[in-house]
Order: structure tokens, then sequence, then C-alpha cells
């Protein structure tokens, strides 16, 4: 994530504290990952203001929230992504992230 | 996890996160679409 991603990241988490999600749409195991890490434990490559600030924000992939969205809306904006991308390896990424998460 | 009543970061390569998230009873605070990948 660039830099300035991550301060406006940080920004809002510090503004609105305890009720902030991440919502990822991305669409490989390997950004997936890498930021639920950044959002979770901070920046990875420790270059961006989340170096070192675990802001512990809970992460989800847009996948997992199908059931809480009307389906003509999935089916509009998130279902052709869904299909044409590696769903298995993008969730495996995620469940990667958050066991890392839990150790850390 | 519930997203309504929550407060959602949308960060993806993709367009299509915010408008799920509203729709399911979020408020979207911050969407960072730039390519990630």
């Amino acid at each position: 994530m660039g830099l300035e991603d991550q301060a406006a990241v940080k920004r809002v988490a510090d503004e609105h504290g305890s009720g902030v999600v991440v919502l990822l749409g991305t669409p490989d195991a390997e950004s997936t990952q890498t930021l639920a890490q950044t959002v979770v434990v901070g920046d990875p490559s420790y270059a961006g203001p989340l170096a070192g600030v675990p802001l512990g924000l809970p992460v989800l992939h847009v996948f997992e929230v199908r059931d809480q969205v009307p389906v003509d809306v999935y089916e509009a904006q998130v279902a052709l992504m869904e299909m044409s991308l590696d769903r298995d390896a993008i969730l495996a990424g995620l469940r990667e992230a958050r066991r890392v998460a839990a150790t850390t | 996890m519930e997203l309504r009543g929550k407060k959602v970061i949308a960060l993806g390569e993709r367009d299509g996160v915010p408008g799920p998230a509203r729709r399911a009873g979020a408020e979207v605070v911050l969407t960072l679409t730039a390519c990630f990948v």
C-alpha cells in the first residue's frame, strides 16, 4: 500500500476508533495478504506511516459478505469478479494474514 | 462479521466494494481503489 494511502487509513482509523472494518476487493492472494497484514499488524515493508503500527482492524474480503448484500447488487458489482478470480486462493491469503496477526 | 452499522474502509483494485458495503448497511468512510498489485 502506498505511503499516502497508509496515512489515509491511519487517519480514518484514528478518527473513528472502534467500529471500523476494512473491506477488501483485492484480486489475488498476495495483495489480499499484504493489505490485510498492513491494516492489522502494520506495514510489512516498514516503509510507511503504518510501519510498527498495529491498527488491529477487522478485515473482510467482499466475497465473505455475500449474504449481507442484496442479491441484485452483489450480482451486478461483485459476481463477475468472483467468477473470474481465484476465490479460494484469495480467501486463503486472508486466512494466512489472520493467522500471522493472531501470532504477532 | 455483520457490516450493518460499521464504518468501512474499502480497499481494492476493483470498484465493486463500496456499493455492496453501503447496501449491507455500512457507512463507507474511505475508499482507495488504486491498483495494489
